[in-house]
C-alpha cells in the first residue's frame, strides 16, 4: 500500500537524533505516515514518545538527521529558515503552553499582526481589520486587541494562538497538546471550534496529545508513539474497536474514565507497570520489552515491523510477524 | 477612528496609574524615588537654588574659612572659605552627569551584544562576543580606570571615558542570560515558524522580556558610577580643582578630620545618600515591571 | 456514625487588588469524616486551591482575607489559632501533595534529608537519628520504589515525575496525619504513570485509614479515588454526592454541563462545553453565581444564593430547580 505522492503530508522513515552529554537522544526513530486534506491524524503517545519532535521537525524548528518530508509533494526536509515564503504560511503550529506560547510583553493586537506583517497579507491599514476579524472567527470580542496576554486566562491564550495560526490561511496546522493545560469546558470550545474551521477551510491537522478519549471523538487516524517509533496506526474506529499493540492496550486500560459503558471499552487485563525508560537508553530490540506483558526471548533482540492486521490497521509488534513474502510495508 | 484616538491616550493613562500603584505599594521604592527627585533636582538646578553659587569656581575668602555649620552656611565651610552647601549642590551635578553619561553610552552596545550572543548561543558569534566580554570583565574597574587616566591627562571627561570603557560587559552579561533561556520559549520559537526576521527576534520579542532587569540594573549602577567616579577623584584622577566634586571634596577634607569635620562629612554622605536613592529606586522598577498575575 | 474530622463552615475569603475586591470564596462549605475520601472537582479559578491554602493556613494574608467562616478540625477552629499551634497541626495532623514533583522538593538536599525532616518535626524532634532513618526508608518502601536505601541517599534530580510523587506520597504520610490533601497529585505525570501512583494512593490510604481530600479538576480521576465528590464552582460547593450517585444522577445544571464537555472513550462527539466564562470576581452574579451561563436559570436564581441543600442521604445539590424535591 503506497502512501499518495501529492497528500498534504508525508513522512518517509523520519529520523532525529540529539547528541547530548549523556548520549544519543533517539528522539524519533524511523516514523513514517501521510495526512491527507481534511483528515486528523492523531499522534499519541507519553513523555519520551518523540511526538513533539515529530511536530517540530516537521514545522522546521529542527532538521531532520535522516528521512524525507513532504508537503503536497515538496520537499520540506530542511529548517524553517532554508523553506520558501508560501511554505512557512502555509504550515502552522499551535504550541502546548498557552503561558508561553504568547509574549506577555505584547498586545494581542501586535501578536496577531505578526504573521500578517511577515507574510505581507494586506496593507498596513488594512491589517488591523484583519486582526479583529482573526478574533472574531475565535469569538473574541474586539478590546481584546489591546490585552496583553498575561491578563487573559490559559483558554483565551490558546484561542488567540488558534487565530494566530489560522492567520495565513494555512493548510497544515500542528496543534501539540494545544488543550492538556486546560478545562474540560473550554477544551470542549476550543476543540468544536477547530474542527469547525477544519470543515470550513479543509485543513489538515496533525494533532499530538497524549489523550486518547480525545481521539476517539476528533481523529481520523490515531497512531500510537512509545520511545521514538510508532506501535500502531489505524483509522479512529477499528482502533479502538480492535486495539491490539500491548503498549496501546496498557495505555487504554490507565485512562480514568467516568461511566460504566467506557469501562466496557478498556481491556482489562492489562495494568500498567514499570517506568518509561530515557529515549537516552533505548531498550535493544523492541523499546517497550520492559514493560510489556506478553513480551518473550526475541523482543529483546530484534526491531518489530510494521504489519498489515486489518485494512489500514497496522502494528508493530514481534507478535504479528510479517508474512513470509511482504516487501517492506509503507502505512498510509 | 474618533473613538480609537480617545481610547489610545485613556489607555496610556490607565497604564500608568496602574504602574504607580504598583510601585507606590512599597513604601522604600517610594522613599528611592524621593530622594533621587530632590537630588535630581538639586542638582539640575544648583545655579540657582545654591545660596552662593559662586563659591563652586575660583572663590577666596580666608576670613571665613573653615567655619562650622551656621545659619549662613548650614554645612559650614571649607579651607578657602567656600560655602560647602553650594559646593555639594554643584558636587552632585558632577555626579549624576557622569552616571547619566556613562549610562547612555555603555548600556545600548552591551545590551546588544547581549542580545546577539544569547540568540546566537554556540556559535562563533557567541564565543566571540562572550570571550571579549570575559577579559575586559577580568580587570577589575577601579584598576583599569586608574590606568587609563592616569596615562592620559586626568580630567573628568577622561574618567567618564575610562569608566565607560569597563562598565558595558556588565549589560551583555546580563541580557546573554536572559537571552539564553528565554530563546527556546514558545513564544520565540512561533516567531521563528511564522517566519519573522531575526531583527524582529531580537528586538521585538527578547528585549521587552529584558527591559524590567535593563533597568534595575541602570538604577543600581548609578550608584556604582557615582562611587567609582568619586573614588577616582578622590586619588586626584577625575575633575581637576577647583571644579566641585563630592569624592574631592572628602579627600580635601579628611585632612582636617576630626576637627573640622563638615568638610569631608557632608560630601560624603551627600553621596552616600545619592547612591541609596538609586538602589532603593532600582528594586522599586523590579516591582514596576513585574507582570499581574490573573 | 462516621465522626466529622475537619469541616469547612461557611468559608468567606476575598482579594485586595488594584481594581478593587476579588471575593473569590463566597461560602464554602463541607466536611471530611474519618478515613473519608473527598473528591473536591472544579476548573481553574473555581477556587479550591484557595480553599485549601486556607485549611493549612498558608494563604498569603495581604492580598488575601478571610472575612468569614470557620475551618473546624477535630472541633477545633483552625483559624483562631496561633501560628504556633498551626505548626503542630501542619503535617502532621493534616498534610499535603501538591501537584508538581519537581518543585515540591528540594533539589539540594536528598529525599532521605527530606523525609527525615519531615519526620523528625512531625512530633518526633527526640527520636534518634538511626531511628529517624528507619522509619524513612520504611516510608520508601511502603511507596513500592525500588531499593529504599540507595533512595534515602539520593537527590531529586536523579529520580523520574512519578518516582518523586512517591516520595512526596512518602513524605506526606510519613507522620501518620488524620487528612491528607492531595492537590491535583497526578496531573503532571503520564497517563500509565498516573494509574500506577493512584492505584498506590488507593492502597497506602486504606492501609493507614487516613482521609483524603483529592482536588482535580479531572472528573475521571476522581471517579477512580473518591467516596465522595463535591463539585466546586466560582467559590461555592454546587452540588456533593456519594461518588456513584453523582456519576448516575447528575442534578447541578453546571455537573451536567462538565459531564456532557467531557470527550468519552465511546465516541459520540463532544458537547459544545459551556457557554459564557467564569464570573468575574470583581463584579460576581448576584445570587447563584452559575446564573449568567445556566440553561434553565430563572428569575429566581438572581436573587440569593441558594444554599447546599440536602435531597438525600447521599446527595445535596444548590440549585433552585431541586428545591421542591428537597427535604425541608
Amino acid at each position: 500500500m503506497i502512501a499518495v505522492r501529492n497528500d498534504t503530508l508525508v513522512v518517509e522513515d523520519l529520523k532525529k537524533f540529539f547528541t547530548t552529554t549523556r548520549g544519543v537522544v533517539r528522539a524519533v526513530d524511523r516514523v513514517s505516515f501521510a495526512l491527507g486534506e481534511g483528515e486528523t491524524l492523531g499522534l499519541v503517545g507519553e513523555s519520551g514518545s518523540g511526538k513533539s519532535t515529530v511536530a517540530y521537525t516537521v514545522i522546521g524548528l529542527f532538521a531532520p538527521t535522516s528521512g524525507r518530508m513532504l508537503f503536497e509533494g515538496k520537499d520540506i526536509s530542511k529548517t524553517v529558515w532554508k523553506r520558501p515564503r508560501e511554505l512557512t504560511q502555509a504550515i502552522q503550529i499551535v504550541f502546548q503552553d498557552p503561558g508561553t506560547s504568547l509574549n506577555p510583553r505584547r498586545s494581542v493586537q501586535q501578536i496577531l499582526e505578526l504573521p500578517l506583517q511577515v507574510h505581507r497579507i494586506g496593507t498596513r491599514h488594512d491589517r488591523k481589520r484583519r486582526v479583529i476579524e482573526l478574533l472574531q472567527r475565535v469569538e473574541l470580542p474586539e478590546d481584546y486587541l489591546y490585552k496583553s496576554p498575561h491578563m487573559l486566562g490559559g483558554g483565551e491564550r490558546q484561542m488567540i494562538a488558534v487565530a494566530r495560526a489560522l492567520a495565513t490561511g494555512p493548510r497544515l496546522i500542528l496543534l501539540d497538546e494545544p488543550t492538556s493545560a486546560l478545562d474540560v469546558s473550554i477544551q470542549a470550545k476550543i476543540i468544536n471550534m477547530l474542527l469547525r474551521f477544519q470543515k470550513e477551510m479543509h485543513l489538515a491537522y496533525l494533532f499530538i496529545t497524549h489523550d486518547l478519549s480525545l481521539m476517539r471523538n476528533v481523529a481520523t487516524r490515531v497512531a500510537i508513539m512509545y520511545l521514538g517509533r510508532v506501535c500502531e496506526i489505524a483509522p479512529t474506529d477499528k482502533f479502538f474497536r480492535n486495539p491490539t499493540h500491548p503498549y496501546t492496550q496498557m495505555l487504554l486500560s490507565s485512562i480514568p474514565v467516568v461511566s460504566k459503558e467506557e469501562e466496557a471499552v478498556k481491556p482489562a487485563q492489562i495494568v500498567s507497570t514499570g517506568e518509561i525508560p530515557s529515549p537516552v537508553n533505548v531498550p535493544p530490540g523492541c523499546g517497550f520489552h520492559t514493560r510489556c506483558t506478553v513480551c518473550s526471548t526475541p523482543c529483546s533482540e530484534s526491531e518489530p515491523q510494521m504489519v498489515e492486521v486489518e485494512e489500514g490497521h497496522f502494528v508493530s509488534c514481534l507478535h504479528f510477524p510479517p508474512p513470509a513474502d511482504a516487501e517492506s510495508v509503507q502505512t498510509r | 477612528m474618533n473613538t480609537q484616538e480617545q481610547v489610545v491616550p485613556q489607555r496610556r493613562l490607565e497604564r500608568l496609574r496602574k504602574g504607580w500603584y504598583k510601585f507606590s505599594r512599597n513604601p522604600i521604592s517610594v522613599a528611592g524615588l524621593a530622594i533621587v527627585v530632590v537630588v535630581a533636582f538639586l542638582a539640575i538646578f544648583a545655579p540657582y537654588v545654591s545660596p552662593y553659587p559662586a563659591h563652586a569656581g575660583s572663590f577666596v575668602d580666608f576670613a571665613t574659612s573653615a567655619s562650622a555649620p551656621s545659619l549662613r552656611h548650614p554645612f559650614g565651610t571649607d579651607a578657602f572659605g567656600r560655602d560647602i552647601l553650594s559646593r555639594v549642590f554643584f558636587g552632585l551635578r558632577y555626579s549624576l552627569t557622569m552616571g547619566a553619561v556613562v549610562l547612555s553610552l555603555v548600556v545600548l552596545p552591551g545590551v546588544v551584544l547581549g542580545l546577539l550572543a544569547g540568540y546566537y548561543q554556540g556559535t562563533w558569534i557567541d564565543t566571540v562576543i562572550m570571550r571579549v566580554t570575559d577579559i575586559f570583565l577580568a580587570v577589575p574597574a577601579l584598576i583599569l580606570a586608574l590606568a587609563v587616566c592616569s596615562v592620559l591627562t586626568p580630567s573628568a571627561f577622561n574618567a567618564m571615558m575610562a569608566v565607560s570603557l569597563m562598565w558595558w560587559p556588565w549589560y551583555t552579561r546580563l541580557v546573554y542570560g536572559l537571552a539564553t533561556s528565554l530563546r527556546h520559549e514558545f513564544f520565540v520559537q512561533s516567531a521563528e515558524v511564522i517566519g519573522a526576521s531575526r531583527w524582529h527576534i531580537l528586538f521585538r520579542e527578547l528585549l521587552p522580556n529584558c527591559v524590567s532587569s535593563i533597568f534595575t540594573k541602570m538604577s543600581l549602577d548609578m550608584g556604582w558610577v557615582i562611587l567609582i567616579g568619586s573614588s577616582l577623584s578622590f586619588v586626584g584622577l577625575g575633575a581637576q580643582p577647583p571644579t566641585p566634586d563630592l569624592g574631592t571634596m572628602v579627600a580635601d577634607g579628611a585632612k582636617y578630620l576630626p576637627d573640622q569635620w563638615w568638610i569631608a562629612i557632608f560630601p560624603a554622605v551627600a553621596i552616600m545618600i545619592t547612591v541609596l536613592g538609586f538602589n532603593l529606586l532600582g528594586d522599586g522598577f523590579r516591582d514596576l515591571f513585574a507582570l499581574e498575575e490573573v | 456514625m462516621a465522626t466529622t474530622i475537619l469541616q469547612i463552615d461557611d468559608l468567606h475569603v476575598s482579594f485586595q487588588v488594584y481594581e478593587g475586591t476579588l471575593r473569590v470564596l463566597n461560602g464554602v462549605s463541607f466536611g471530611v469524616d474519618g478515613s473519608q475520601r473527598v473528591g473536591l472537582v472544579g476548573e481553574a479559578g473555581c477556587g479550591k486551591t484557595t480553599t485549601m491554602r486556607c485549611v493549612l493556613g498558608i494563604l498569603q494574608t495581604p492580598p488575601g482575607r478571610i472575612t468569614q467562616g470557620r475551618i473546624l478540625f477535630h472541633d477545633k477552629n483552625l483559624l483562631k489559632m496561633s501560628q504556633g499551634e498551626f505548626q503542630k497541626i501542619r503535617g502532621s495532623g493534616i498534610s499535603m501533595i501538591f501537584q508538581d514533583p519537581v518543585a515540591a522538593l528540594n533539589p539540594v538536599f536528598t529525599v532521605g534529608d527530606q523525609i527525615s525532616s519531615v519526620i523528625r518535626y512531625g512530633g518526633h524532634q527526640k527520636a534518634s537519628a538511626k531511628a529517624i532513618k528507619a522509619r524513612a526508608v520504611e516510608a520508601l518502601h511502603e511507596v513500592r520504589l525500588p531499593d529504599p536505601e540507595r533512595m534515602f541517599a539520593s537527590y531529586p534530580v536523579q529520580l523520574s515525575g512519578g518516582m518523586r510523587q512517591r516520595v512526596c506520597i512518602a513524605m506526606a504520610l510519613a507522620t501518620e496525619p488524620d487528612v491528607m490533601i492531595a492537590d491535583e497529585p497526578t496531573t503532571a505525570l503520564d497517563v500509565t504513570i498516573q494509574a500506577q501512583v493512584l492505584r498506590l494512593l488507593d492502597a497506602l490510604v486504606s492501609r493507614h485509614g487516613t482521609s483524603v481530600i483529592f482536588i482535580t479538576h479531572s472528573l475521571g480521576v476522581v471517579r477512580e479515588m473518591a467516596d465522595w465528590v463535591y463539585v466546586m464552582y466560582a467559590g461555592s460547593i454546587v452540588e456533593g454526592a456519594l461518588k456513584d450517585e453523582l456519576f448516575e444522577r447528575p442534578l447541578h445544571p453546571y455537573t451536567l454541563g462538565l459531564m456532557a464537555a467531557l470527550p468519552k472513550l465511546t465516541g459520540g462527539g463532544i458537547a459544545e462545553g459551556i457557554p459564557g466564562r467564569i464570573p468575574d470576581y470583581l463584579h460576581p452574579p448576584s445570587g447563584c453565581r452559575f446564573h449568567p451561563r445556566c440553561p434553565q436559570a430563572a428569575e429566581i436564581c438572581r436573587g440569593e444564593r441558594p444554599q447546599l441543600t440536602e435531597l438525600s442521604d447521599s446527595h445535596y445539590v444548590a440549585c433552585y430547580l431541586h428545591w421542591g424535591d428537597c427535604r425541608a
